[in-house]
């Protein structure tokens, strides 16, 4: 441990209650890092591609979780080793910066710590290795752009945008249903994209979900849709041509922040006061029925008194209704949030064509559709399905088919899935290799071999021979230089990707291999691991 | 358990000090040919009881062998491309009598299954004894044996462990200290156990024969429920399994979609996961089986809605078929007995919805003396609420008044208000004052011209007073449901201002009266103008019975409402299935490739269910199936198993309905539950969140 001695020779201890702590250095803490990130990659290795599994997590509360989302799962996982929280890092960061490819990432990152321990055994030092992956991810990263295609679409042909989702989709448990669930999710960025800038704002899409039904009644609500019901039961369920008054104050008597007190000592004063209360009421619903509004959508509650003028006065009403989703009201149906009663003015209020109120199952259960709204720029992606894990893994699985769309809006370009863009890299790295004069061509061969990796792994999980697949497709390329051929998981009978419709974004897999290779460089130049022994 | 040797520590030290270069924990590959070596390391505890003390003194006396751990294996360098043979040993599944394995194992930790009918005995028990060991712990703690038992509790396996998939752990740490990681076989084991464990739990439940469960909460009182309703047996289960919980999951979502069908979508998960298990052993991918088994459902649903029968034109005959499957629905339940009577009553009160699902405009009402014979439905409607002292006792030609509104003291609602005064003189007035808001309230109110006031809060004797005084029946503090279907029925609206007399709608009803069910008094209201609702009141021997019978109303009302929406019904009696199976096989049949397993599998689950029932009512089920599967071979055929007699009988003939509704929702969702649990390769489960001692 560390341990000096000064110039008398008596050893002083550098590092604090060093008898606690445990330390690994040198290689041993390189290959104790790289064991660590390796079984976390271990662990989703299986749950890559069309066919790979799911897993199941029990939360700390005993709530299960079924998923085979990389991120997920990494982020449910009770992580505690410190590489392998670098890991779940690694798949969030990819979560976050393009929503999909959140295993592959990890495997990936995986595969490059296995090659590199190799490198380090054969005695390459590790900075060598790091500064060999650079290279090669340079090399990768370009390639990719050389053999990306342009890709076409518009608003009115959108075909193409809901075959690149359906890819997304197929590996996960919804693909019963992904056709459907894939132009859902391709029409609701639509709705919402705005093709002049290339941008596009998810937070307009809310994905709602309900137990119950089948996955199949899944739908798109070109609209908002509130989990919430009337303030009154009596009151009407469906409004047509609905201008609604977008409300961020109660249905109550004024509560001035400043500390105050009325002091009520004589009859007259009771009487007044009393009267002033009733006012306060009628003031309000008046004021939302003067400038015609014909819902009212309040943030907070309502007393008794107000909810029976307001139902009294034909005006619905709903109350709790979150502040997220008022803004979305509010973007939807062109409305102003409305802090106040005196600022009520008819230009504030928002317009949909049809507000109803639906029942679901047995159970009192009550929704609220906002619809034809004023901007249509706000939608809604209702699920339905058959429980909860379901319903959330669906959730998930959405939400990975919007980022993709929405990337595809931002990027036209894309690669062909199934392992052929990793194959075609893995070719084109390997012949810049030799190029490379010194240490790191080893280290750029060994990540040549690390993108093998993930065609190999989805070979294996699909129940193909991975190494015997995996070496018929290389050549395939290599002979026809078409970067198209990839791994067959579905057992279509073609290794054409082009054939088989499946694509993914240029930008996903680029970032996939950057973030990949930023994080094993990260973790091959800690040398010096001081921890904690509390075990 | 006691610290092992220290040689055996010492020795082990140095064997890791020579070998491993990084920390790993790790067992020896468990392959055939070394399973002598491995049995130093997993022991194979061969004994009658799953006794944990005698577990132990096994794997003590092991330990003191010393390890044989066979450097030459490899497993100490690289364990983490070893990949578990494929096959499980047989029998793979332990099938326990559930008596036998809620006594031990207690999945429901706070309940105890008391008498179960059907035990099975002699099963073989199997337990799962998994050690490994960290490096570092050998150097810091005392006892560097961890011991890890399988999270099925004690659950384990003690047949052929040798064979067993155990995989190491390549790193001491990756998860936080108590989280857990079963991998691959193991994880599809446990959650096919689980699973399992679950669906023979209400196995027996099924059918009209089915038998009841007695449900023990640990809580105060141990208060005691006596049930067949599948989901009311599942939801008080304490379950720690999470495949028995995607079970549990289906079962709750069932009750709220359609109702019935609890336990079937049970039982068919657990028959279609039992499949799945054989085609696993016998090396078919889970995902080739999910593919079948995606295919066979399908089908099993387009041979349904062939044969669906859709009355909904004729509204006679629609009748029928309702008090039929109403009649089907509560012949498995406590009211058996009765269940004309009772499935006369569902259907009439569902008739009154008019097609509305809202179950809550039916209000049951629990009086326990009586026989359940005597339960009967009320046009009217019914409050548990009795008349103030002087006021009328009966009403005709009411005029009502429902409202909610403060008749205590009314408070001021201005913020920050309060009353101050400086002389006893004031304290008078200000007293006076809000006497007389409160008369001018009671005033408005009467101002409405009624004769009887609901409200959802307290009246103080002031008011109350007032209101007798001037003859109207004030009833106070109805709950808030009670308020909105007395909104519903008398068609009034729910007032809380009372400005403009005008203008607020009154309820009417023809009578209104106080009735004595049993000894409570009780008001009634008859000849309401809106007949959406009503009432249902059950008399019955005990509490037990009463919750029983309104779970079993519940089932038949929600089902009756749910066919009014969707007005397809099918026959009943095993019949559904046995025509899936028929067209689930012949699909099988034209299949090519691995898939036409899964998909006959599927058949074979779907026959699963039939089975039960007939074994439930302790019939000989093999007979009866293969009888009703010749049946069947003929086109149009409606034979089902008539378990009354106790043959194959016409369904149709014998009146035995059942709603389309329900049997998709069982098939699909169970489907659904099954793939769920088939995709999962490895289940993580993390610490426990530790509750603050609250000391």
């Amino acid at each position: 441990m560390a341990l000096a001695f000064d110039e008398f020779g008596r050893p002083f201890i550098i590092l604090r209650e060093q008898d606690q702590k445990t330390r690994l250095r040198g290689i041993d803490a390189q290959k104790a890092n790289i064991a660590a990130g390796k079984a976390v990659a271990r662990i989703l290795r299986s749950s890559l591609g069309p066919k790979g599994m799911d897993k199941m997590l029990q939360g700390p509360d005993g709530d299960v979780t079924i998923t085979n989302d990389g991120a997920t799962i990494l982020e449910q996982m009770d992580v505690d080793n410190q590489i392998a929280k670098l890991m779940v890092e690694l798949s969030r960061s990819q979560d976050y910066e393009i929503g999909d490819g959140t295993t592959g990432v990890v495997v990936m990152a995986g595969a490059l710590l296995e090659q590199a321990e190799r490198q380090l055994d054969r005695g390459i030092h590790p900075i060598r290795i790091a500064e060999g992956y650079e290279m090669a991810s340079r090399v990768a990263v370009e390639h990719l752009e050389r053999i990306s295609q342009k890709f076409e679409f518009d608003v009115n042909n959108y075909e193409p945008l809901v075959q690149t989702c359906m890819t997304t989709l197929s590996s996960k448990i919804v693909n019963r249903c992904k056709r459907s669930l894939a132009e859902i999710a391709v029409k609701a960025v639509l709705a919402v994209a705005d093709l002049e800038r290339r941008d596009v704002n998810l937070d307009l899409i809310k994905v709602e979900g309900k137990v119950g039904g089948n996955l199949e009644d899944t739908e798109l609500i070109y609209g908002i849709l509130v989990d919430k019901d009337m303030s009154h039961p009596q009151m009407p369920k469906q409004i047509e041509d609905a201008h609604i008054a977008i409300l961020t104050c109660p249905f109550e008597p004024p509560k001035p922040k400043t500390k105050h007190k009325v002091d009520i000592d004589t009859v007259e004063k009771f009487e007044t006061l009393r009267k002033q209360e009733q006012q306060y009421f009628d003031e309000m619903v008046q004021k939302c029925k003067d400038v015609g509004a014909t819902l009212v959508i309040c943030q907070w509650g309502f007393d008794d008194e107000a909810n029976h003028l307001l139902m009294h006065r034909n005006l619905p009403a709903v109350r709790w209704v979150g502040g997220v989703e008022l803004e979305l009201i509010a973007i939807a149906t062109g409305g102003r949030i409305v802090p106040r009663f005196q600022e009520l003015t008819p230009e504030k209020l928002g317009k949909a064509g049809m507000v109803r109120e639906k029942s679901f199952g047995t159970t009192k259960e009550r929704m609220l559709y906002i619809e034809h709204c004023a901007n249509s720029k706000a939608v809604t992606i209702f699920i339905r399905g058959g429980n909860k894990m379901m319903i959330e893994e669906t959730k998930r699985s959405i939400h990975d088919a919007l980022c993709v769309a929405r990337n595809l809006i931002r990027n036209k370009s894309i690669v062909y899935g199934g392992g052929a863009a990793e194959i075609a890299c893995s070719l084109a790295v390997d012949a810049a290799a030799d190029k490379y004069p010194g240490v790191e061509q080893y280290a750029i061969r060994a990540f040549a071999e690390a993108l093998d990796s993930v065609p190999m792994a989805l070979a294996e999980n699909s129940g193909l021979q991975p190494i015997e697949t995996l070496s018929a497709v290389k050549s395939q390329q290599l002979k026809e230089n078409i970067p198209f051929y990839g791994i067959d998981c579905n057992d279509v009978g073609t290794n054409d990707m082009r054939e088989q419709n499946v694509f993914e974004t240029l930008i996903g897999k680029q970032q996939q291999i950057l973030l990949a290779t930023q994080v094993v460089k990260m973790i091959l130049k800690i040398d010096d691991v001081i921890s904690n022994s509390e075990y | 358990m006691a610290p092992p040797p220290t040689d055996l520590v010492d020795q082990l030290r140095h064997e890791i000090d020579e070998e491993a270069p990084l920390p790993a924990i790790v067992l020896p590959p468990a392959s055939g040919s070394l399973s002598n070596s491995a049995a130093s390391v997993v022991n194979t505890v061969e004994e009658e009881e799953g006794d944990n003390e005698t577990d132990e003194e096994a794997s003590d006396d092991d330990s003191d062998k010393g390890p044989t751990f066979i450097r030459s294996l490899g497993a100490w360098s690289k364990p983490l491309h070893f990949t578990p043979p494929p096959t499980l040993p047989e029998p793979a599944t332990p099938r326990f009598g559930v008596t036998e394995m809620l006594q031990k194992k207690r999945i429901g930790s706070e309940i105890e299954i008391k008498n179960h009918p059907t035990e099975t005995q002699g099963s073989p028990k199997i337990y799962f004894v998994h050690f490994y060991y960290s490096t570092t712990s050998l150097d810091t703690s005392s006892s560097p044996f961890q011991r890890r038992i399988s999270d099925l509790g004690d659950l384990r396996h003690r047949a052929a462990l040798s064979r067993l998939p155990i995989l190491s752990m390549p790193i001491d740490k990756i998860f936080k200290d108590d989280a857990s990681e079963e991998k691959g076989e193991r994880a599809r084991m446990a959650s096919f156990i689980g699973a399992m464990a679950v669906a023979d739990l209400v196995k027996s439940t099924l059918g009209p024969k089915g038998m009841d469960k007695i449900l023990q909460s640990t809580g105060r009182g141990h208060s005691v429920t006596v049930t067949n309703d599948g989901a009311t047996i599942l939801k008080s289960l304490h379950i720690d399994n999470p495949a028995a919980k995607v079970l549990v999951d289906i079962s709750k979502v069932q009750d709220d979609e359609v109702g019935d069908g609890t336990t079937s979508v049970v039982v068919l998960a657990g028959e279609l996961l039992r499949e799945a298990e054989k085609l696993v052993t016998s090396k078919i991918h889970p995902m080739t089986i999910i593919a079948g088994y995606r295919m066979a459902a399908e089908c099993a649903r387009d041979a349904l809605l062939k044969r669906v029968i859709d009355n909904k034109e004729n509204a006679e005959k629609f009748r029928s078929d309702l008090m039929k499957i109403a009649m089907t629905t509560l012949c498995s339940k406590i009211l058996s007995q009765d269940k004309e009577h009772f499935a006369e009553m569902a259907v009439d009160a569902v008739f009154r919805l008019k097609g509305s699902t809202n179950l809550e405009a039916i209000q049951i009402i629990k009086k326990p003396g009586g026989s359940l014979r005597d339960s009967f439905l009320d046009e009217g409607f019914i409050l548990d609420k009795k008349i103030g002292i002087g006021q009328p006792k009966r009403i005709e030609n009411a005029k009502i008044l429902v409202a909610n509104t403060a008749m205590d003291t009314d408070k001021v609602k201005i913020y920050g208000a309060r009353v101050r005064v400086d002389s006893m003189t004031k304290v008078a007035q200000i007293e006076g004052a809000e006497k007389e808001k409160m008369k001018d309230k009671v005033n408005k109110i009467l101002a409405h011209g009624i004769n009887c006031f609901v409200n959802r809060q307290l009246i103080y004797n002031f008011p109350e007073e007032l209101f007798a005084d001037a003859g109207v029946l004030a009833i106070e503090h109805a709950d808030f449901e009670g308020i909105e279907r007395l909104g519903l029925v008398t068609g009034g609206e729910i007032a809380s201002t009372f400005d403009n007399p005008e203008s607020v709608k009154l309820g009417h009803c023809k009578l209104i009266e106080e009735i004595m069910i049993g000894e409570d008094k009780l008001i009634h209201f008859s000849g309401v103008e809106m007949g959406q609702a009503c009432s249902i009141v059950l008399r019955g021997a005990s509490h037990h019975v009463l919750d029983e019978a309104e779970r079993s109303l519940h089932d038949a009302l929600c089902v009756l409402s749910q066919t009014v929406n969707d007005s397809r019904v099918l026959l009943g009696g095993g019949w559904p299935e046995m025509v899936m199976a028929k067209e689930v096989d012949e699909l099988a049949r034209k299949t090519a490739g691995k898939k036409s397993h899964a998909i006959e599998a599927f058949s074979r689950a779907l026959v699963a269910i039939p089975t039960t029932i007939a074994d439930n009512a302790g019939l000989d089920s093999a007979e009866l199936v293969a009888q009703l599967r010749a049946e069947h071979h003929t086109e149009g055929c409606n034979a089902g198993i008539d378990v009354i007699s106790g043959a194959v009988g016409d369904m149709e003939e014998r009146g035995i309905y059942e709603a389309f509704k329900v049997k998709q929702a069982v098939l699909l969702s169970a489907t659904e539950a099954a793939e769920m649990i088939l995709r999962v390769d490895e289940i993580i489960t993390c610490a426990p969140r530790r509750r603050e001692d609250r000391m």
